[in-house]
C-alpha cells in the first residue's frame, strides 16, 4: 500500500510530529498512512547479540521497558525527557527517527549505541546504518516506499555504560542541548571506546569524532574530559536564537558532556551497562 | 475525501460514527457526539486541556485524528462520574480547590484519572512529572498538585505506599 502511493504517500504512526506539522501548513500530502495496527511492529526483545525495537513501540513504552532500562540507559534516559507524558504515550520511537528533526531526542542516542535500520518494502529489505540514516534536517534514508520494520541495536557488553541529558528551558520543550554518550571501560580505569552525539546542535544529529585520539589509553583525568567536551562543543553548530546564543549553547555541550560522560562511567562501573 | 465510519466505545457506550479523514478527536467529540467537556485550548499539543483516555492511556485528542481511535475505547471527563456521583478525584478537586477559571480542569482531572489508575501514591514528583504536558494559567499549580494528592487518599483510602506498574 505504502508503494502504490510512492511520493503520495505519508506515513502516520503516532502523528506527534505529522500532525503538528500538517496543522501549521508547513506541508501537505495527499494520502496518509496509518501503520499504528501493525502488531508486529511493537516491542522490545534481545538476545544475547542483539537488542530489537519495534518502530511502533510508544515512547512511554521504551521510557518503562526493563531491557532498555538495564541495557541501553541513554535510552531510557532520552524517552523520559521527550515532550510530557501524554505525548510520549502517543509518539513513537519509529516516529522520533524516521522524523529527521536534529532537535528530536532519540537519533543521538541511536548514533552512540550504533542502531540499524531495518527498511522494507514490498519484495525488498535493506539496512540502513546509523552513519547513513540522518541525512539533512527532516531528511533521513526512509525512501518512498518504504517503512521502518526494526530498530536493531548490539547489545552492550560487560563494563559499558550509556546516558542521555539535556538542557530545556521549560519542562516538555524541545532542547537547547542534548548529549548522548556511550563508553566501555578497557583494562583498569582507562576508557577503551567513547561516542558522543549531539541534539539541537545542527542541521541533524551531529556525531563528535576525533574521540579517539584523545582517549586512547587514557584514564578519564580532568585535563582529558577538559579536551572532550571542548571537541564536542567544537563539532556542535548551533544558531542563535531566541533561547541563547550559539556560543551560550556551545557551552551549554561542553557542560552536559562532562555530566554525561560521569553518568555513563557510573553505570559502567556499577555493572549496569 | 470520502467519509468513514469509525466504531468506538466512549464512556461505556458503543458508537458508529462517520467522519473524515481529516477530522481530529477531539472536534469529533466535542461537534458529533456532544461531549463538549473535553476542551480545545492551544490546538498544538502545547496545554493539555484536549486530554482523553484511549485504550487506558491520556493522550491529547487535539493531535489524534478520528480514525485512528476507530476500534478504541475512550473514556472523556463526562464518563468519570456514575449515577450522578462525582468521580472521587472530581471530589478531591472540589474540595481542594484544584481549579479557578476551570478550562485546563477536564484535562487535569483525565490525567489524574489515567495517573491513579497505574500509580496509587504518587509522591509530589511524580505527579509534577506526569502533569508536565497540562497546563493551568490560573492555580499555580499548588492546589491541583494537593487535589491529586488528595484523591489519592479517597481513591484508596486503605492503601499504604504501593505502587503498581504502569
Ligand atoms: C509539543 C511537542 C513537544 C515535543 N517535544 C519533543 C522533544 O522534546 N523531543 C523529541 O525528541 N521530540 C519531541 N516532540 C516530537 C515527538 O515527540 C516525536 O517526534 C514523535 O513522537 C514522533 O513519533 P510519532 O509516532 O508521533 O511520529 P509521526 O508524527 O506519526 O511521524 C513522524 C515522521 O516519521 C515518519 N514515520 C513514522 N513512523 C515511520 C515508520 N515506521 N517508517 C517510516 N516512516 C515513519 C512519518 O511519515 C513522519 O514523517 C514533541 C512534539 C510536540 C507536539
Ligand atoms: S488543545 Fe490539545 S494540547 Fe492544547
Ligand atoms: S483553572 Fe484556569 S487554566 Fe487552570
Amino acid at each position: 500500500m505504502v508503494s502504490s502511493y510512492g511520493e503520495g504517500g505519508k506515513i502516520l504512526a503516532g502523528g506527534q510530529s505529522l500532525i503538528p506539522l500538517l496543522k501549521s501548513r508547513l506541508f501537505a500530502v495527499p494520502h496518509l498512512i496509518d501503520i499504528g495496527r501493525i502488531e508486529g511492529m511493537r516491542g522490545v526483545t534481545e538476545d544475547k547479540k542483539e537488542i530489537h525495537i519495534g518502530p511502533l513501540t510508544t515512547i512511554s513504552e521504551i521510557e518503562s521497558d526493563k531491557v532498555v532500562r538495564e541495557h541501553l540507559p541513554a535510552l531510557g534516559d532520552a524517552s523520559s525527557v521527550i515532550a510530557d507524558p501524554l505525548i510520549r504515550n502517543a509518539g513513537t520511537v519509529g516516529g522520533n527517527v524516521c522524523h529527521g528533526d536534529p532537535s528530536n531526542d532519540i537519533p543521538a542516542v541511536m548514533h552512540v549505541l550504533g542502531a540499524n535500520f531495518v527498511l522494507e518494502k514490498t519484495g525488498d529489505r535493506r539496512i540502513s546504518d546509523v552513519e547513513n540514516f540522518f541525512v539533512d534536517t527532516l531528511q533521513t534514508d526512509v525512501r518512498s516506499g518504504e517503512i521502518l520494520t526494526g530498530i536493531v541495536i548490539p547489545n552492550p557488553p560487560e563494563r559499558s555504560g550509556s546516558a542521555y541529558l539535556k538542557a530545556e528551558k521549560r519542562a516538555g520543550d524541545f532542547s537547547l542541548a542534548g548529549v548522548a554518550v556511550y563508553l566501555e571501560l578497557g583494562k583498569g580505569e582507562t576508557v577503551s571506546k567513547l561516542k558522543i552525539a549531539l541534539t539541537s546542535s545542527g542541521p541533524k544529529v551531529m556525531a563528535v569524532d576525533g574521540l579517539y585520539a584523545i582517549i586512547h589509553g587514557n584514564t578519564l583525568s580532568p585535563d582529558v574530559m577538559g579536551r572532550i567536551c571542548k571537541r564536542a562543543s567544537s563539532v556542535s553548530r548551533p544558531v542563535d536564537d531566541v533561547h541563547g546564543t550559539a556560543e551560550y549553547k556551545r557551552n551549554v555541550v561542553s557542560m552536559l558532556t562532562g555530566d554525561a560522560i560521569k553518568i555513563a562511567l557510573d553505570r559502567a562501573k556499577g555493572g549496569r551497562r | 475525501m470520502m467519509a468513514s465510519i469509525i466504531r468506538i466505545k466512549v464512556n461505556g457506550t458503543k458508537k458508529r460514527v462517520e467522519v473524515e479523514p481529516r477530522e481530529l478527536l477531539v472536534d469529533v467529540i466535542r461537534d458529533k457526539l456532544g461531549l463538549v467537556g473535553t476542551k480545545v485550548g492551544c490546538e498544538t499539543s502545547n496545554c493539555g486541556a484536549c486530554t482523553v483516555i484511549v485504550d487506558g492511556r491520556a493522550v491529547k485528542s487535539c493531535t489524534m485524528f478520528a480514525v485512528q481511535a476507530d476500534g478504541k475505547e475512550i473514556t472523556t471527563v463526562e464518563g468519570l462520574s456514575k449515577d450522578g456521583e462525582l468521580h472521587p478525584i472530581q471530589k478531591a478537586f472540589v474540595e481542594k480547590h484544584g481549579m479557578q477559571c476551570g478550562f485546563c480542569t477536564s484535562g487535569m482531572l483525565m490525567t489524574a484519572y489515567w495517573l491513579l489508575n497505574n500509580r496509587r501514591n504518587p509522591n509530589d514528583g511524580e505527579i509534577k512529572r506526569h502533569f508536565s504536558g497540562n497546563l493551568c494559567r490560573c492555580t499555580g499549580y499548588q492546589d491541583i498538585i494537593e487535589s491529586v494528592k488528595h484523591a489519592s487518599r479517597l481513591m484508596y483510602p486503605k492503601e499504604e505506599q504501593i505502587e503498581v506498574s504502569q
